[in-house]
């Protein structure tokens, strides 16, 4: 008698005591991995900078832990002198403006286009580009394509072959679909507005939000890229810094620091400092686009929701 | 030049667009099939006469016009090539081109299936597509619900932005990071192995360390640019929802459990079919820089050896016929994933 009563009572204090209990472990256990989560993010990046400013001796010796050891800035001095650096840095910058121009006003304009529901031959339209998610004709074919075209070695190998993703179109169709009620263009229409004039003066200046977006991601996409270059472009003068930086970290191709002569001492040295460019060459790429992770992030995450509208 | 290339992309708009629309023949068949969704979805001016459909697309020429520069980019960069695929069946001469260069059938299909190496790069590239999308698309999800435990504030927002900054680091430079701290001479990792007394391992020059290192970096790279995507949908969850089942007495884990991951299903459908159809695409060019003389056992893909033998070899039939193989192996996994996302009666890509 008395057990059958007890059980249910000590049964239902376990639950409360569990329940009680589970909040407080699972937002410790939240913490941790988020912790741990954090740390593997930033250490190998921190890790990175400090060896960067360190003796080349001391970071192959494994004494640079959390602070940097015997600062010197020669990995820096080396990097900086040297002209294909700077040359890819340039050819970028170039690159990426233009590719990023012509990207954003093709994909706002057929994103505008593909969302009017009065367009005859949109689903076929549509259904065209479509496809090309599902099959494409592959590499070679496309390099092909682009040797015939003459745009090997060209500025404009940089800039066409990737210039729209059907899924930024899909992105802008339904932003424009979302955000564009068709009474607005009747009431244009009504007032004798073409087509024409109502993408420029009323679409274009309503799709702020999405054109930000368009060209955040285009210019990340297009500033880290550089399987295209890699394919497309023979001429060293014309490399964007992906590219030379390529060389430099993953084929140790060091142009300016190579000079191996004299003794096994100095050389063994000459190679230390050839890592030590190498740290140098991986902050100097990403500490300016880490520095805008802030603010980039906050397009993204309203990317996300843009296209999270259509699922 | 914009203008010449304004004008010649409005002349093809007018062929693109009369085709599907006026051409009796192929287009009709096609818009009897289609007849019934169009009906249901309104499409204006599917029935009509000829005459007035064609002044609907008169009427509408503007818009062709805005859309006449990407629709000339489709079909130069993206059809033209599919038109070039019939390379993979013919010996392509510089002369001869994509159609006139001579027909030799499956040959060239052929001699990649009875290649020595077909077996280990179809098992390489299955294998670190697999292993890389198994621990690839989890990660980001657990992540997201994790991080929406935190209030919002300057907290959350650190971590978010922690966690999501190495998605603006080029693959180049993750590779750049990989080769340098991963160093059996000097780097960090190794240095920290020997610490605790253990043996310098050589990652990135081991065939069975490949998939691993790749697969870890990967997460690195790329999680948090998913996360950030179930996050932005976490956020769009009723906090009704919430507050209802904190009055019932909820536990968090049983919340995240009945309403943050409900909540998030569609996406996390449509996320894991799109990352499906591109299982075989993904990562090839990252393999291709950490690929060394040393671990090309496990780092030679299918994309990586049609770069190889198609671009750094010039045998373009031979390259073009693997990157069609690769192509429809994509397509079969995109088709095959879709529908069974269909019959699990989620959402499909179309």
């Amino acid at each position: 008698m008395t057990t059958q009563l007890d059980r249910p009572i000590t049964a239902r204090r376990g639950r409360d005591l569990r329940r009680r209990l589970a909040d407080p472990l699972f937002s410790a256990a939240t913490m941790a991995i988020l912790g741990l989560a954090l740390v593997a993010v930033i250490y190998p990046l921190y890790f990175i900078v400090i060896a960067s400013i360190s003796e080349p001796a001391r970071v192959y010796e494994g004494q640079v832990w959390f602070w940097p050891v015997d600062v010197t800035f020669d990995g820096y001095a080396r990097l900086l002198a040297d002209p294909t650096v700077w040359r890819g840095l340039a050819n970028s910058v170039v690159y990426t403006g233009l590719a990023t121009a012509v990207s954003v006003a093709l994909v706002v304009s057929a994103g505008y286009v593909l969302s009017r529901r009065d367009l005859p031959g949109r689903r076929t339209l549509t259904f065209l580009l479509v496809v090309t998610l599902f099959f494409d004709g592959g590499i070679i074919p496309r390099f092909l394509v682009v040797r015939d075209l003459g745009l090997l070695d060209t500025v404009g190998a940089m800039i066409l072959p990737g210039a729209v993703a059907v899924w930024n179109v899909i992105v802008a169709r339904t932003f424009f679909e979302s955000n564009l009620p068709d009474e607005l263009r009747e009431a244009a229409q009504m007032d004798g507005a073409s087509d024409f004039r109502f993408f420029f003066r009323v679409a274009l200046p309503l799709s702020k939000p999405l054109i930000a977006l368009m060209i955040v991601i285009h210019l990340v996409w297009n500033w880290n890229g550089f399987f295209d270059a890699l394919i497309y472009l023979n001429n060293p003068d014309l490399y964007p810094l992906q590219l030379v930086l390529r060389n430099i970290l993953v084929q140790s191709d060091l142009s300016g620091s190579a000079n191996m002569s004299g003794d096994l001492q100095s050389y063994e040295a000459a190679q230390r400092l050839a890592e030590l460019l190498k740290y140098a060459a991986i902050v100097f790429a990403t500490i300016p686009l880490m520095l805008m992770v802030p603010f980039l992030q906050r397009f993204f995450t309203q990317g996300a929701l843009i296209g999270a509208v259509k699922s | 030049m914009a203008d010449t290339a304004l004008r010649t992309a409005s002349a093809t708009d007018a062929d693109a667009t009369s085709a599907p629309q006026g051409a009796p023949d192929g287009a009709s068949a096609a818009r009897t099939v289609r007849s019934p969704r169009t009906a249901r979805g309104g499409d204006s001016g599917s029935r009509p006469r000829h005459r007035s459909r064609l002044r609907n697309v008169l009427r509408h020429w503007q818009l062709y016009v805005l859309l006449a520069p990407t629709l000339l980019y489709f079909l130069v960069f993206k059809y033209w090539p599919m038109y070039g695929v019939q390379i993979a069946f013919r010996d392509y001469t510089p002369a001869g081109g994509f159609t006139q260069s001579p027909w030799v059938g499956l040959e060239h299909f052929e001699r990649f299936f009875s290649s020595y190496q077909f077996g280990t790069i179809v098992s390489n590239t299955l294998l670190l597509a697999i292993v890389n999308l198994a621990f690839l698309f989890p990660i980001p999800i657990i992540m997201a619900l994790l991080v929406n435990q935190l209030a919002q504030g300057r907290t959350r927002r650190f971590v978010q932005n922690v966690l999501y900054a190495p998605t603006f680091i080029s693959t180049v430079v993750v590779v750049g990071i990989l080769f340098i701290l991963l160093s059996p001479r000097a780097g960090l990792v190794n240095n920290a192995i020997v610490l605790f007394g253990g043996e310098p391992i050589f990652f990135m020059g081991s065939a069975e360390w490949f998939r691993p290192v790749y697969v870890a970096s990967s997460v690195w790279q790329e999680a948090g640019f998913n996360m950030v995507v179930y996050l932005a949908a976490l956020a769009g969850i009723d906090p009704a929802l919430h507050d209802a089942a904190k009055v019932d007495g909820a536990s968090r884990l049983r919340r995240i459990r009945h309403i943050d991951l409900p909540g998030i299903a569609p996406v996390i459908s449509v996320l894991f079919i799109l990352a499906v159809g591109n299982l075989l695409n993904i990562g090839f060019e990252k393999a291709l820089l950490m690929q060394t003389d040393l671990n090309v056992a496990a780092s030679q893909l299918v994309q990586t050896y049609t770069y190889q033998v198609g671009l750094q070899q010039a045998q373009f039939s031979y390259a073009a016929a693997i990157g069609l193989f690769n192509s429809l192996l994509n397509l079969a996994l995109l088709l095959t994933f879709n529908q069974v996302a269909r019959r699990a009666r989620t959402s499909s890509v179309w």
